[in-house]
């Protein structure tokens, strides 16, 4: 299988592969209308196998997004059709809307305009709290 | 704009630091009696808790200040579909302190986030309750002079008890805390609260399903309520709910100086014939409840 390399955008690489399809959805990608490529299972060399999603613009993606979903991968910006920064990503410290606080007592389930925040309260073990009422995210 | 929403907010200094206001307003409730002159607190209650409310409202007159509010959401601007956030941003214009107490968990930090005023979570849900935890530990305090070398027992509803949950988060940061941790098997501490507190501290702790074999050991009993919302089927409740009821019977090999505890309202798990035993601290909560929620006023206000 071959997908063009793209011009100006963005490749996401070193994904563990299975959480492609998870980053693809919580980045919102489906809503963008430039082409988007999301490979499962591509042979790499460090990792076995990994997941690739390439964006063929030039657009903003949250990385902490990213961060969150799998922080061993890595993001590439490409202009002009080579390589212009290659980022390692953190897990972040704060999540803002990005997954949604499912306690039913939560303050969040009421109040429809709060922000769905967590916070990372555990870092080695990569938990995540809700700010509100401190509900690990699943 | 300082306010308190966990009883983590404070740290042992700061805690220490209420502790001994509180008791100096003891010693001299003269000199406190005008500091608040001119202030007002708001309380905010959208779902009814006559204790708390009265206790933080006793406070305030007590140190010269006044009282507004509502009491059940039924009677507030909620009723009619306000956010939490606009209702703390338009009491914070006449208000100079709020305690909220609502069902929902994280309302209160919503408002400390929009009010502009001090906020004092009084209650949200089944999450935090910071000002019963100052109870309990100025209770300790008086009665143990301290808050090390205790081993405390917490009988009864461990799972869902959030005031056992936030009594055990402030006392393991003390040296020489064990706790005995008292409950039917359905009702044992969560284990968020077990590893994420007592086993990251190195605390000693042991789970047990009998109370009247723990007892001896004790300096502290901290009894709770097995409440009825908290049970999915009414056949669990009753059959539990009797099952970790204190009477003068348990107390038999009891210590001589152990400090009996209850968040209150109490229903049946503390029998009556036990409060005029001098080990029954219960009102004595209460009251130091007042005494904390006084001196954590002051300190939020900056007015001590
Ligand atoms: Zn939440």
């Amino acid at each position: 299988m071959r997908v063009d390399a793209i011009q100006n955008g963005i490749v996401i690489d070193h994904i563990t592969a299975g959480r492609g399809m998870q980053l693809y959805d919580l980045l919102g990608l489906k809503d963008l209308d430039c082409p988007v490529a999301l490979m499962m299972n591509a042979v790499s060399g460090k990792m076995g196998r990994k997941d690739i999603i390439k964006i063929d613009a030039d657009i903003q993606v949250d990385l902490d997004v990213i961060g969150y979903v799998d922080p061993g991968a890595t993001v590439n910006f490409i202009r002009n059709g080579s390589l212009v920064e290659k980022r390692n990503i953190e897990m972040p410290k704060m999540l803002t809307n990005v997954i949604r606080c499912k306690n039913p007592r939560c303050i969040t389930s009421v109040e429809q305009e709060l922000d769905h925040v967590f916070r990372l309260t555990d870092a080695p073990n990569k938990i995540y709290r809700c700010i509100y009422c401190e509900t690990k995210a699943k | 704009m300082r306010s308190i929403n966990d009883i983590r907010d404070l740290t042992v200094d700061e805690i220490n630091e209420l502790v001994r206001l509180a008791c100096d307003i003891i010693e001299h409730p003269a000199a406190y009696s005008e500091k608040c002159h001119g202030k007002k607190l708001a309380t905010l209650f959208f779902e009814p808790s006559t204790h708390t409310r009265l206790s933080f409202e006793a406070a305030m007159y007590e140190l010269g200040g006044n009282v507004l509010g509502f009491s059940e959401a039924q009677s507030s601007s909620a009723a009619k579909g306000e956010s939490v956030a606009d209702t703390a941003r338009t009491v914070g214009c006449y208000a100079d302190i709020i305690a909220m107490r609502h069902p929902k968990e994280g309302a209160p930090y919503v408002a400390s986030q929009h009010a502009g005023v001090p906020v004092i979570n009084a209650g949200d849900g089944g999450h935090n309750h910071p000002t019963q935890t100052l109870a309990d530990l100025l209770t300790i305090y008086r009665e143990k002079g301290g808050f090390e070398n205790l081993t405390v027992g917490l009988c009864g509803d461990l799972k869902f008890g959030r005031t056992v949950h936030s009594l055990i988060n402030a006392l393991a940061r003390y040296k020489n805390v064990k706790f005995v941790l008292i409950s039917p098997e359905e009702l044992k501490v969560p284990s968020y609260v077990k590893k994420d507190v007592i086993q990251k501290n190195n605390l000693p702790y042991v789970q047990t399903t009998d109370l009247e074999a723990a007892i001896p050991e004790l300096d502290i009993l901290y009894m709770t309520r097995v409440q009825r919302e908290r049970f999915f089927n009414e056949e669990d409740y009753l059959r539990l709910k009797d099952s970790y009821i204190l009477d003068p019977k348990k107390l038999v090999n009891a210590k001589e100086d152990l400090c009996i505890m209850h968040p209150l309202p109490r229903v049946n798990e503390i029998s009556v014939a036990i409060d005029q035993d001098p080990r029954a601290c219960y009102f004595k909560q209460v009251l130091n409840g007042k005494y904390m929620r006084m001196a954590l006023m002051l300190k939020l206000l900056e007015l001590a």
